[in-house]
């Protein structure tokens, strides 16, 4: 008899865990992506003396 | 008790992702989405598009854990409305306690993320916003006064605020108009909505205009909000992010809901009742595409500047 034959329960469970298991990657993408444009913005050459005045 | 009678107790009260994520209040949050995204977009200074979506989204989640401290807080009236009866508490499916730990958690996680995503104003926007819905009219104003929805509107109000001042890290004229469009709309949008949902609220003891001061004053006050309503909504085209399409919109528009609130304050109930309350209905719905139209129209004024249209040149 196999002992890893899920429980109903879990069965159902997997839903609620593959949503938050979906969120947090997520969260972790926005999380690197806002990184690296804070961190770009951060190296942005400075504007010449024309820009400025226009 | 046998473990199998245990076993069945929790299989029906298991609750799945969806249950969790409607106590954000999808709906509400679609339209702080919306209304955020316009507050952003039409401000004078650009964003980062990661940075945009990224403070969006933190509005969003904000927006959406007040919903869920709201339904906690509010779980003892949403079993006896029919309206609310199937939402995730009073069906059962989520526990007050989880509602609490969820709001609660959203609301820190999006305050600081969005204070550092965007800017310190835009976070304490945010956190003012989740304080004065859920403390000011969830807590407080909600079962106390039938003026619950013309102050608790203001908590709908702050999304384009604070999508304006992500993008520009202030507060201006043209963002406390956008706020004031969207507060003087919740009023006659709400009151029309209680005028054919009678016996709701007055069944959960909720002091709601209809129920404390009677249908007739509160068709009487419809129709003064939607006056004011008009002069804030044209306003709002005089000022920068206005425009002639704005402003056409606007004057359409408002002359129409002017008329659907003179049509509700003109009839009695036994009038509404003959018809089955067919001019409130009309009103709730045209309130819906009132919002909706008035920020697409801001949209699109935004969207004509780059073309060297749009706005008043």
């Amino acid at each position: 008899m196999a002992i890893k034959v899920d429980h109903e329960l879990h069965k159902r469970r997997l839903s609620r865990n593959i949503g938050v298991g979906v969120a947090l990657i997520l969260f972790v993408g926005l999380v690197y992506g806002l990184t690296v444009a804070k961190v770009s913005d951060l190296y942005k050459p400075a504007p010449t003396m024309s820009e400025v005045s226009e | 008790m046998s473990d199998a009678s245990i076993q069945t107790n929790t299989d029906t009260r298991e609750a799945g992702f969806g249950d969790y994520f409607a106590l954000l209040k999808p709906r509400v949050m679609s339209l702080v989405v919306f209304t955020a995204l316009v507050g952003l977009l039409v401000a004078p200074v650009g964003v980062n598009p990661v940075v945009g979506l990224a403070s969006i989204l933190f509005i969003a989640v904000g927006g959406g854990a007040s919903g869920a401290l709201n339904m906690w807080w509010d779980a003892d009236i949403d079993r006896k409305m029919r309206r609310t009866q199937s939402r995730p508490i009073p069906s059962g499916k989520v526990t007050e306690g989880e509602a609490f730990a969820i709001g609660m958690a959203l609301s820190a996680m999006a305050v600081v993320m969005l204070s550092l995503a965007a800017n310190l104003v835009a976070g304490a926007l945010l956190a003012f916003t989740i304080f004065f819905y859920v403390a000011i009219y969830t807590m407080w104003l909600k079962r106390w006064t039938p003026q619950n929805i013309v102050i608790g509107g203001a908590a709908g109000a702050f999304p384009p605020m604070i999508g304006w001042a992500v993008a520009t890290g202030g507060i201006s004229i043209e963002s406390v108009l956008m706020f004031a469009l969207t507060f003087a709309w919740t009023p006659p949008h709400f009151w029309a909505l209680a005028l054919f949902t009678k016996g709701d609220y007055a069944n959960a003891g909720v002091p709601m205009l209809t129920v404390t001061h009677g249908r007739r004053a509160t068709r009487t006050h419809i129709l003064g909000y939607s006056l004011v309503l008009a002069v804030v909504a044209i306003a709002l085209g005089l000022t920068s992010i206005g425009g002639p399409v704005y402003m056409a919109v606007a004057l359409i528009l408002n002359g129409m809901f002017i008329k659907g609130a003179w049509d509700v304050f003109r009839r009695d109930d036994a009038a509404s009742d003959a018809d089955k309350h067919k001019a409130e209905r009309g009103l709730f719905k045209l309130s819906l595409a009132y919002l909706f139209l008035h920020y697409g129209a801001l949209l699109v004024e935004a969207s004509l500047k780059p073309f060297g249209l749009g706005g008043w040149g």
